[in-house]
């Protein structure tokens, strides 16, 4: 009996998620009385995962890009291997792939969005978000074997020492029956899913040409940049930067919102986020409702300013 | 061509969200539902489909007799056929199990789901239906051209976009980009009055069985006021993010 982590490297390096899923498989594991194990593709730093938990790391060698197909079938028999009764993985875009082929695969039921460890083990219940972080849900899985696909940002990363053994693993991996042509991906930004740090624009920002705020903001912060649903849909910035219910999903630990109005569709998308600071020149705004903090002021004026303080923040710290 | 769109009927995203029956079941009272919208891009991209190659499309959703508006409506807004497999499914594995079961009797090519949908955010029924049929599988689809037996298709991933060529029978799990949303189609008058004609198929389970289930809901604490810094001090912003909230 095992928990099993599926630990996502990016470039043969493991990613933030991958700690965290690591740290939210020690709790189960712990809960349990078992050991924590971990899957990995190409990790050339796999052992780290020793600080967050986990015993033995099966590290399995893939060439080519990432093939959902492929890593499910792998991961599904580092599972058998194992002899895993809950499987952990994260809300990565590959993740969220790749995970049904794999819950199709161990017969196994998953619940995604989970933003805490078990709350019981017999039944075994687990709480997560729904209706667009309008609700959670506390929800029950009967299978012999459990996925868990952990909301980012919502346990964190927690260390823990432990001894900790890398050995290759082999498995029979699945044949593709898809050709990646092409991968158009900012490699030097941080992205959405992996930011701690969000700073969004709105249409408050009156244009493209002013986007060096947002931008440095983010900079300032080591943060993702970010926008509403206008934006995109007026091509100021590109659609993969679009985040609410219809874009990308935001679960940072701090939401900067600049310009950004607070349709119901936006915060539906952002709310899972723990602290939201709003900057928006009207006070009616229905962003200030949602938000932690706020500034009612003009952005071009605001913006600038909080750069510079930033900056000499960091600098202190 | 044959295109299968799968349909989830939700409440419409303005809608109040509250329980009732201690907390265990979704409070329906007043609630307006709509095609989930991922799923109508979806639709409106095997629209285009169906004009340029004359693709027949059917719908189907999982769910009982109230869901049949929702299927009305992509009726009208062009879809030729509707099924609606009528048991109330507890997750997305019975869900994938129905709606295989029906394909199983029905060969399609090209089989659209929304990522997911907006009441229960599961987003693994695309990825089920795929695993189920052994057929390819493109998540998070942005763009889709089919050539023959041939199949284009953009996925978002984390900071940016894959192009990827596969085969068919494809499964989808689409979302905005597909389509535009001012691409979407608002059923006219006429589409209204095809759809009465058109048919909805009811179709009984086959007794697929869930692997979990939802025991009860429950909703977010109450969010304290907004602490509002004036805009001349932003050192105090950063004092309350660093000190207070501690995410600096």
């Amino acid at each position: 009996m095992s928990v099993l982590v599926y630990a996502e490297t990016e470039a043969g390096k493991l990613k933030k998620v991958a700690f965290e899923v690591a740290s939210y498989g020690k709790a189960v594991a712990d809960q349990m009385g078992t050991e924590v194990i971990a899957v990995t593709f190409n990790a050339a730093d796999a052992d780290a995962l020793g600080n967050y938990g986990v015993s033995k790391v099966m590290n399995i060698s893939a060439d080519g890009n990432f093939d959902a197909k492929i890593y499910a079938s792998g991961i599904q028999q580092a599972a058998s291997e194992a002899a895993a009764k809950v499987v952990v993985v994260s809300s990565s875009a590959d993740s969220r792939y790749l995970t049904p082929l794999l819950a199709v695969g161990l017969e196994a039921g998953y619940a995604t969005n989970v933003v805490a460890a078990p709350s019981n083990l017999a039944p075994f219940t687990v709480k997560r978000t729904a209706f667009t972080n309008k609700a959670f849900t506390q929800t029950e899985i009967s299978s012999e074997v459990k996925i868990i696909g952990v909301s980012n940002n919502a346990f964190g990363l927690v260390e823990n020492a432990t001894a900790c053994t890398v050995e290759d693993f082999t498995p029979g991996l699945a044949a593709s029956t898809i050709t990646v042509e092409s991968v158009d991906k900012a490699t030097d930004k941080v992205t959405i899913a992996d930011a701690e740090v969000v700073v969004s624009g709105g249409r408050g920002l009156k244009g493209p040409e002013n986007w060096h705020l947002i931008e440095d903001l983010a900079d300032t912060l080591g943060a993702a940049t970010a926008c509403s649903k206008p934006v995109s849909d007026m091509g100021w910035r590109p659609h993969s930067e679009h985040v609410g219910q219809t874009g990308k999903p935001v679960a940072s630990n701090l939401y900067i919102a600049i310009g950004v109005s607070g349709a119901i569709q936006h915060l539906a998308g952002i709310n899972s986020s723990k602290v939201k600071v709003v900057i928006n020149s009207d006070p009616e705004a229905p962003f200030f409702k949602a938000a932690d903090y706020g500034i009612v002021g003009d952005a071009f004026e605001v913006v600038p300013q909080l750069i510079e303080k930033l900056k000499a923040f960091k600098a202190q710290a | 061509m044959k295109i299968l769109v799968c349909i989830s009927h939700v409440p419409d995203t303005t809608s109040k969200i509250n329980f009732v029956e201690n907390d265990t079941k979704f409070d329906t009272n007043g609630v307006q539902y709509i095609i989930n919208p991922n799923d109508e891009f979806g639709l409106t991209r095997a629209m285009w489909l169906k004009e340029k190659s004359g693709a027949a499309v059917d719908v189907i959703n999982v769910g009982g007799a109230e869901t049949e508006s929702t299927l009305r409506k992509a009726l009208a807004i062009g879809a030729d056929k509707a099924i609606r497999v009528n048991t109330e499914a507890v997750d997305a594995t019975q869900v994938a199990k129905e709606i295989v079961a029906v394909i199983q009797n029905d060969a399609y090519d090209l089989i659209i789901a929304g990522r997911e949908s907006i009441d229960y955010n599961g987003g693994m029924v695309p990825g089920m239906i795929a695993a189920m049929l052994g057929a390819s599988y493109v998540n998070n689809c942005v763009g889709l051209e089919i050539e023959g037996d041939k199949a284009t298709a953009v996925r978002e991933i984390d900071g940016g976009k894959e192009t990827v060529s596969t085969g068919l029978p494809l499964v989808i799990g689409g979302q905005k980009g597909l389509v535009e949303e001012s691409d979407l189609k608002i059923p006219n008058m006429r589409g209204i009055m095809m759809a009465r004609k058109k048919p909805l198929e009811v179709v009984e389970p086959n007794g697929a069985t869930a692997l979990s289930a939802i025991t009860k809901f429950e909703k977010p604490a109450p969010k304290g006021e907004v602490k509002l810094v004036d805009a001349d001090n932003v050192d105090q912003l950063i004092d309350l993010l660093h000190n207070e909230a501690k995410v600096i």
